[in-house]
């Protein structure tokens, strides 16, 4: 008797338990095993990056997302673009407006005859390949910038793609030309270079670009110290932060190559405008400039009017004839 | 016309990689490129999470805008497709990527960049649909072939979906109503701008 009724307490706690297995993983269903783990939003919003580890060899693709590809994408779509286009188009309209009202600066005692040395050849060298470089440069790169909403629509999808890809070859390999050229530049005229007092006096008076003014000038003026050194510093900018785009993610992530193109291409856009005035002040700008790059030799009279200062260095080291033959009335000078 | 998607179901996936090697296999995908991997976040600490990712064919594409030769397409399925005759691989889609898709094999200049390659949601290129230089140059074609991407048809878990956007949002949401929790669809809101409410 006590044996069947311990049979029927027996069944009855069997199917008791039986009755709270299939009760309890209908509740356990409704823990979250992964709780405790990252959410999307949460780690968005501490580092508007999300990061972690992968297991294949690429390391930069543990970058799970990067939000901030969006903001880039406006730099580079509509900012840049806005940069570029005021800085360049403005100072084309700058200097055209500055053409057709004051003109060439002219040599006001006219040509004397005589010239004097201002580049030697290595100087003159030095100076086109740079120059050369940097007009490919700025073509190559700039149809980067500006190519597709201007050229593309014109020559079509694959003539563009076609030139675009020989661009960029230009502009991977004439990077090396140009940035030797910006080193030696920076190094074979750094010595005329250095800012001075002069320099704040040729400022106040304009540089004499307006009126007849001739304010006086070592080797290099105010103006031309501030080409240079807009040549050494955007020059050494462009060529850092080009190498950091070329040679992709060694010793940066993603952030970094987005900082690289940022400064590249806003430093590259204002370079290119502050080229053009170079350009103009060296051609039409000015009567007698050109010769300086071209031949090397500039008429005493140019030197006299824009570099008095260094016209007279240079005749207290050489004499003023510097070595050619010079008609009896010279001496007088 | 369907809007094609993916989705990881961050709570089911295992870290298996499975979806990884069906990519590589399916379109003999070069040494060295993965246009799909698998992130771990918090790797080993409580809280790990893992999610696959690859392109996912944003709405309003950031490649596509940034790329200066233009050379991205958008297929009526809305998957985001690229030329790589046009290419000429300056990197900038994978500056605008926010889920780093693109992939550069080595072969452009100074062994830096060759032209880009990455998730076709297999569905090939610019070329004849099933054609030889489109396998060459992008892979296999399963969606002309009325087949989905390999990846999530491979997902050991089924953490991995992929199909017509509306059809696999509403997968995830019954999952989630079932089972009490999810943590969301990852790179939705990025991707295309929306979430799925659960
Ligand atoms: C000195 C060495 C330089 C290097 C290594 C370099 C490298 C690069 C690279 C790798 C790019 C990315 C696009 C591509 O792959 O073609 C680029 C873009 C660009 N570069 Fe250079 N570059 C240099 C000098 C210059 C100079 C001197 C200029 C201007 C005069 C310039 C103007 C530009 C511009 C405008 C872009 C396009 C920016 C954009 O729209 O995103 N670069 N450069
Ligand atoms: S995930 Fe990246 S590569 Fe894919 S469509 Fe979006 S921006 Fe383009
Ligand atoms: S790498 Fe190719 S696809 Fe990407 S932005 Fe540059 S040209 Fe366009």
């Amino acid at each position: 008797m006590t044996s069947f009724g311990r049979s029927i307490r027996l069944a009855l706690g069997a199917w008791a338990l039986l009755l709270l297995m299939t009760v309890v993983p209908a509740s356990a269903q409704q823990v979250n095993p992964t709780a405790s783990a990252v959410k999307e939003q949460q780690l968005l919003q501490e580092l508007n990056r999300i990061q972690g580890r992968v297991s294949i060899p690429d390391q930069r693709s543990g970058v799970l997302e990067q939000p901030q590809g969006r903001e880039w994408r406006e730099f580079r779509n509509v900012t840049l673009r806005w940069i570029g286009g005021i800085a360049i188009l403005g100072m084309i309209a700058g200097i055209v407006i500055f053409y057709l009202t004051v003109g060439m600066v002219r040599l006001e005692a006219g040509r004397s005859g005589r010239t004097i040395v201002r580049f030697n050849g290595f100087e003159r060298f030095v100076h086109w390949m740079t120059a050369s470089c940097f007009i490919v440069l700025a073509i190559s790169g700039l149809n980067i910038t500006f190519g597709r909403p201007l050229l593309l629509p014109l020559i079509g999808f694959e003539a563009f793609s076609e030139w675009s890809q020989w661009a960029k070859y230009a502009h991977n390999y004439l990077s090396f030309p140009f940035t030797i050229g910006v080193v030696l530049i920076f190094l074979m005229w750094i010595g005329g270079n250095i800012p001075s007092k002069v320099d704040i006096e040729w400022a106040k008076r304009g540089g004499g670009l307006i009126g007849h003014d001739h304010p006086p000038a070592y080797r290099f003026n105010g103006g031309q110290k501030m080409i240079y050194w807009i040549v050494v510093i955007g020059g050494g900018l462009v060529a850092a932060s080009g190498y950091a785009l070329m040679f992709p993610f060694y010793g940066t992530g993603i952030e970094g190559m987005q900082m690289a193109q940022i400064v590249h291409s806003i430093v590259a856009v204002l370079f290119v405008a502050a080229m053009i005035a170079h350009i103009y002040i060296g051609t039409i700008g000015m009567e007698g400039a050109f010769e300086a790059m071209g031949s090397g030799e500039v008429d005493v009279n140019w030197a006299r009017e824009h570099h008095s200062l260094w016209l007279d260095e240079q005749k207290a080291r050489t004499g003023p004839n510097d070595g050619q033959p010079q008609p009896a009335t010279a001496a007088a000078e | 016309m369907a809007r094609m998607k993916f989705l990881c179901d961050a709570d089911r996936c295992i870290e298996c990689n499975a979806c990884v090697t069906a990519c590589k296999n399916e379109h003999e995908v070069p040494w060295g490129i993965n246009r799909r991997r698998v992130v771990t976040i918090n790797d080993g600490k409580p809280g790990e999470r893992s999610i696959s990712m690859a392109c996912m064919h944003c709405t309003d594409a950031p490649c596509a805008a940034v790329c200066p030769v233009n050379c991205f397409y958008t297929t009526a399925d809305a998957v985001v497709l690229h030329s790589k005759d046009l290419c000429i691989g300056c990197g900038y889609c994978f500056y605008a990527c926010p889920f780093g898709a693109p992939q550069y094999p080595k072969v452009g200049n100074f062994g830096s960049r060759g032209k880009m390659d990455k998730c076709t949601y297999c569905a090939g290129g610019p070329e004849a649909d099933g054609s030889k230089e489109e396998y060459e140059k992008y892979g296999a074609n399963r969606l002309a072939e009325g087949k989905l991407p390999l990846c999530a048809e491979m997902c050991s878990t089924k953490s991995l979906l992929a199909g017509d956007g509306e059809i696999i949002a509403q997968i995830y949401k019954e999952r989630v109503m079932k089972r009490g929790y999810g943590s969301g669809a990852w790179g939705w809101k990025t991707a295309y701008r929306e979430t799925i409410e659960s």
